[in-house]
């Protein structure tokens, strides 16, 4: 089996490499790359994302044909994605960070600044954080509820339709940290850097 | 619920451990990696290195380090320690580090701050404020502690805030290594003065000096020694602190 991870100039995507050529050991092909037949051809993809949200887009933009290729992996083909905080964001419809940036529109939604209720919250909520698993997600295999993920985020994605949201946490108001929708998955939380039950999570998107 | 983080920190001189655990079982007491790997293991919400290599010649030892220790390693590592550039950042970054922080070159020249936190993201752009008390106030200094800069921590750490910086690691030097406990006041008026969170540095001796930074306001605490010499392990410090009732990760 091959998994890729897209490689698009989104900042440091060393962790996630790491993460997953640990729990892949040899038994799993970990590529890393931006070439779209390697894309096409792989059994899952896995899409990181750091910085902005308009950066990441425009990180996807900048490879000719990237957005397109992902479009027909993830929605004609419907084979499993892994969106990993912005990756999840990029999602959405749309974003508000720096300037309105349209995203990849696969979930309906938008990603909005946290409200961090007049500076009663600190931004970036950056730390370990319970999720409360509110779908049984495949991803969630062997997880329980309340288990605690490294999170560092501004910014939160709202999905228009709830059933989506496989799981949210409490930070100022109840975030959505998680969500499935048919073979589309997305943590706003990093799993690779979640410890034992991160690489757990990971495990559980390889062996999809 | 947020949780308050424990980070030990480990000070790392030419690729190894300045001062090191004392752990029997240890194969190599000198090596960083298998020192982090300990410290995670044993519930540590992140690791930080700083590197005091002195000499320029084997300042690229800490980048190996950092490689070796980010593929064991599975919680967020932090390195500080002579990061002067952009490019400085990126390379650490490379190697695996997932937030970098920068104290010297912050101070000579904010733009790095902001232009690295553009780059990067704040969420991996860390800066570490050095603040010795002076009359009223206190005062930044550079270059591991040694150079007064006449600059006030206060506005400096507001500063660095609208320049982009996405955590505020603050020591105090007039604590650092006195076992004395955090300076409380110090903490205290950072944290309330930003918006993004603070990691208290430098005093710890007890595990009763963690309670009262994170009551302080900061969002983490740091500490070196006590984890360092093995007088409490991080899952000790995890334990006592939920027994004062502070929310933290077990």
């Amino acid at each position: 089996m091959d998994v890729t991870i897209v490689d698009y100039k989104s900042g440091n995507i060393s962790s996630v490499i790491n993460s997953f050529k640990e729990v892949a050991k040899d038994k799993v092909n970990i590529e890393v790359t931006s070439d779209l037949d390697k894309i096409k051809s792989s059994d899952k993809v896995v899409l990181p994302g750091q910085g902005s949200f308009k950066s990441c887009i425009d990180g996807l933009n900048g490879i000719n044909g990237l957005i397109d290729t992902l479009n027909e992996f993830a929605l004609n083909n419907k084979k499993p994605l892994l969106g990993i905080c912005v990756g999840l964001q990029m999602f959405a419809d749309v974003g508000y960070e720096e300037v309105e940036t349209k995203g990849l529109g696969w979930i309906s939604g938008k990603v909005s600044k946290i409200d961090n209720q007049n500076g009663k919250y600190k931004l970036p909520h950056i730390g370990w954080n319970q999720i409360n698993i509110v779908k049984d997600s495949k991803i969630f295999k062997d997880i329980e509820s309340n288990s605690h993920m490294y999170f560092v985020h501004s910014y939160e994605f709202i999905p228009n339709d709830n059933s989506v949201t496989a799981a949210t946490t409490d930070y100022a108001s109840n975030i959505v940290c998680a969500v499935e929708k048919e073979n589309l998955f997305g943590t706003q939380f990093h799993p690779e850097k979640s410890d034992k039950l991160g690489l757990k999570i990971i495990n559980n998107f390889i062996k999809l | 619920m947020l949780k308050n983080r424990i980070i030990p920190c480990l000070d790392v001189k030419n690729g190894r451990v300045v001062k090191g655990i004392n752990f029997v079982d240890l194969k190599d007491a000198g090596d960083p990696v298998e020192q982090a790997k300990i410290y995670s293991d044993g519930g540590a919400d992140e690791i930080c290195f700083l590197d005091i290599t002195a000499s320029n010649e084997n300042r690229d030892t800490i980048y190996e380090v950092v490689e070796k220790t980010s593929k064991k390693c599975f919680v967020p590592l932090t390195v500080g320690g002579g990061v002067r550039s952009i490019d400085d950042i990126n390379k650490l970054l490379n190697c695996g580090a997932d937030k970098v922080s920068i104290n010297t070159a912050a101070v000579q020249n904010s733009k790095v701050v902001e232009d690295s936190s553009r780059k990067f993201g704040s969420q991996c752009i860390v800066v570490a404020i050095d603040a010795k008390r002076k009359n009223d106030g206190w005062e930044i200094f550079t270059h591991g502690g040694r150079n007064p800069t006449g600059i006030n921590a206060l506005e400096f750490a507001s500063k660095m805030e609208k320049c982009g910086a996405g955590e505020l690691l603050v020591t105090s030097m007039d604590k650092d290594g006195t076992q004395s406990g955090y300076d409380i006041e110090l903490m205290q008026k950072i944290s309330s003065m930003v918006n993004i969170p603070v990691i208290a540095s430098g005093g710890v001796g007890t595990l009763d000096h963690l309670v009262d930074g994170i009551k302080s306001g900061a969002s983490a605490v740091l500490a070196a020694s006590i984890f360092h010499y093995g007088t409490y392990s991080v899952n000790e410090a995890k334990q006592y602190l939920a027994s004062k009732n502070i929310p933290v990760r077990i």
